[in-house]
């Protein structure tokens, strides 16, 4: 309570509705997002469907990164195996060819596999602009249930229709279960 | 015309009158509560497993490879046996993670995260094998393509290069493929956890999650792209495991059914390591509600599956080698039924052939003490037929005058028995520790977890209903 009222001092920095059900969040999303609204996010404790529709959201960007990154490990990969076997260090094994693709199979695969994985992962987080020391979100104590059991939607004071009335306004006319301001 | 259609509801993966906030409390309470004091006991003892391995690793780099049974014809014994018996088992975990996550097959949720944690370490067992195998494991770095002083660069038309790449790889997309599942439990450990030191170690590893929509739509399609991209490479890691062998030109080995065959019995017996982990491990901790009779069932049926495409490949190589006409393959499949390791050879038969056919039986399948013998029995049999295959097919190649009968030392059994100190160290300190069960995959396929199950009056009503369906 007192870390809460300390807060209150600082700078807003978005409200935070809580609903009970992810029907009732899927609704609300809709309704903030058709009011405008553009700096505001929904936080579920696992991913729930039709909620991109309610928010419009676009399709994500991580599959390009990892076209990137497999590109790269395949073309890394053959690159070193024709360099190293072909001209580098040529090996004579049993009068095989020296620049032999089918050989080299194997061990592309492999990298551009290898590759592909980093460039989802990283780029993921990348993204999603992780690891994050903190988050203001994490000021309210109500939040925790977002990682348990608890569906809430933050509408940031970024926002150039943030005003702090007519939000929390509309997070009531949506039916949130609890409204708490979120300070930086 | 119209037809009337029963709907049939699959029948619920969560037994129990499970909430959300029920199932998070259930499986994150136990890394959060003190420690038991059964884990100190089974800790300690894989503990000094683990360190009666490391002293007989210890006790091979000094000495030399001597000290295993290996002799002239047969240069591959347990090391290689082992290798492969546990990266076999490794590929379970994949199959489960990734392969029944694009069939859409929801039953995973129950036993993902504990299956790619079993796959990880029994990657970890397996890579040693090879590694301590060199003989000098202070060169291994020889094995990658690092400029060096010598001028000398790795072979990369040599299967056992591709190992190399295929191990190396498979391990590290498993590693990040279970942390990037792992990554919002870590965060609901973080907001459940009272100590400080537990709250900051979560708090680290979870990177800040929030949970926040936008994330989650990002990390659903990395986390379907690794999927597919992990798809391809379990394949390819038993594939090329069963490259060191039948690319070269040993009798019993050059054989093009290996990679299918590898493949199959690597699900084969990773379902069976999966089983015999699950049976215990839902009992300890009280997961029946996840990890349930349904869910074993479906397991089992896996493992019929591939122990009957085992045991054709058993029957395939025998027809093959009478049909080729080829003297040497013949004389090898001889060998096997009555030569020497003919005791290896029945006791294989009866594991995978015979087995798995107790599993056609519901009662069989549905039955946790009969499902944890058969799984048991699964996993000795996979290890005798790696010993066929590596030991059986060296130790009688070509010439009669050079065979020779390979046995193992105590040294290369009590390394292979210490490779399970190993494993169960990092097992249990995964239960210990980390969320056993993936908590947000399990609440995401429960029915309130869809918007539309709240639509109706009684949510659960409407799957009852008769629906009509109007056909032209």
């Amino acid at each position: 309570m007192s870390n809460q009222d300390k807060q209150e001092q600082n700078k807003l920095h978005g409200i935070l509705a809580e609903f009970r059900n992810p029907k009732e969040l899927v609704d609300a999303a809709k309704e903030v997002n058709q009011s405008g609204y553009k700096n505001y996010d929904a936080y579920t404790p696992f991913p729930i469907h039709g909620l991109d529709k309610a928010m419009s959201l676009k399709q994500s960007k991580v599959g390009w990164i990892v076209l990137l990154h497999g590109l790269i490990g395949f073309f890394g990969a053959l690159t070193l195996m024709i360099w190293v076997m072909g001209y580098e260090y040529p090996l004579n094994i049993s009068g095989k060819p020296f620049i032999n693709i089918p050989i080299y199979v194997p061990i592309t695969f492999e990298l551009t596999v290898l590759l592909s994985a980093f460039g989802a992962t990283f780029g993921m987080l990348f993204l999603n602009g992780l690891p994050r020391l903190h988050n203001p979100l994490f000021n309210v104590d109500r939040f925790d249930k977002a990682s348990d059991d608890g569906f809430f939607i933050c509408i940031e004071a970024e926002d150039a229709l943030f005003a702090e009335d007519k939000v929390k306004k509309l997070f009531r006319d949506a039916g949130a279960a609890n409204i708490d301001e979120v300070y930086e | 015309m119209s037809k009337t259609y029963e709907f049939v509801p699959e029948r619920p993966l969560v037994k129990g009158d499970h909430t959300f906030g029920s199932i998070t409390a259930l499986i994150s309470d136990t890394p959060l509560k003190p420690t038991p004091k059964l884990w100190y006991v089974a800790f300690g003892f894989a503990n000094l497993l683990l360190l009666m391995m490391l002293a007989l690793v210890g006790y091979l780099i000094w000495e030399g490879l001597g000290v295993w049974g290996l002799n002239n014809p047969a240069g591959w014994g347990w090391a290689i046996i082992n290798f492969v018996w546990w990266v076999g088992i490794g590929h379970a975990g994949t199959l489960i993670s990734a392969i029944l996550y694009l069939f859409r097959q929801n039953w995973r949720t129950a036993i993902n995260r504990f299956a790619e944690a079993m796959t990880i370490f029994a990657v970890m067992c397996a890579g040693l094998f090879p590694a301590i195998h060199v003989g000098r494991i202070w060169v291994i770095y020889w094995v990658f393509p690092i400029p060096n002083q010598m001028m000398v660069w790795p072979n990369f038309s040599s299967p056992l290069l591709w190992d190399v790449f295929a191990v190396s790889t498979y391990f590290t997309v498993s590693l990040i493929f279970w942390y990037v599942g792992l990554i919002p439990d870590l965060a609901t450990l973080r907001d459940r956890a009272k100590s400080k030191m537990a709250k900051m170690a979560y708090g680290i590893f979870s990177l800040g999650w929030t949970g926040s929509f936008r994330d989650w739509w990002n990390y659903e399609k990395a986390y379907m792209i690794l999927a597919g991209l992990a798809t391809p490479l379990v394949l390819s890691v038993h594939t090329i495991v069963s490259f060191d062998f039948s690319v070269s030109l040993i009798p019993g080995w050059h054989s093009t059914i290996f990679p299918p065959y590898f493949v199959a019995g690597a699900i084969y017996s990773g379902f069976a390591m999966v089983l015999s982990l699950m049976i215990i491990a839902r009992k300890i901790y009280g997961l029946e509600d996840i990890m349930n009779i349904d869910i074993m069932e479906r397991m089992n049926i896996v493992m019929m599956a591939t122990g009957n495409l085992v045991a054709f490949s058993y029957l395939m190589e025998g027809f093959m080698a009478w049909y080729s006409g080829y003297i040497y393959e013949q004389g090898i499949f001889y060998l096997y039924v009555v030569g020497p390791y003919a005791w290896g050879f029945w006791v294989l038969m009866f594991c995978n052939v015979i087995n798995p056919q107790f599993l056609w039986f519901k009662k069989v399948r549905r039955n946790v003490t009969l499902t944890f013998m058969v799984s048991i029995i699964a996993n000795i049999g996979m290890w005798f037929e790696r010993f066929m295959i590596a030991t059986a097919s060296l130790a009688t190649d070509f010439m009669p005058s050079s065979w020779d009968f390979y046995a193992p030392t105590w040294i290369d059994v009590l390394t292979y028995v210490g490779t399970f100190g190993l494993f169960f160290t990092f097992f249990l300190l995964f239960l210990r520790f980390l969320p056993m069960v993936a908590i947000a995959e399990v609440k995401a396929v429960m029915p309130q977890a869809d918007p539309h199950y709240y639509e109706s009056d009684e949510g659960e009503e409407t799957s009852t209903e008769a629906v009509e369906v109007e056909n032209k």
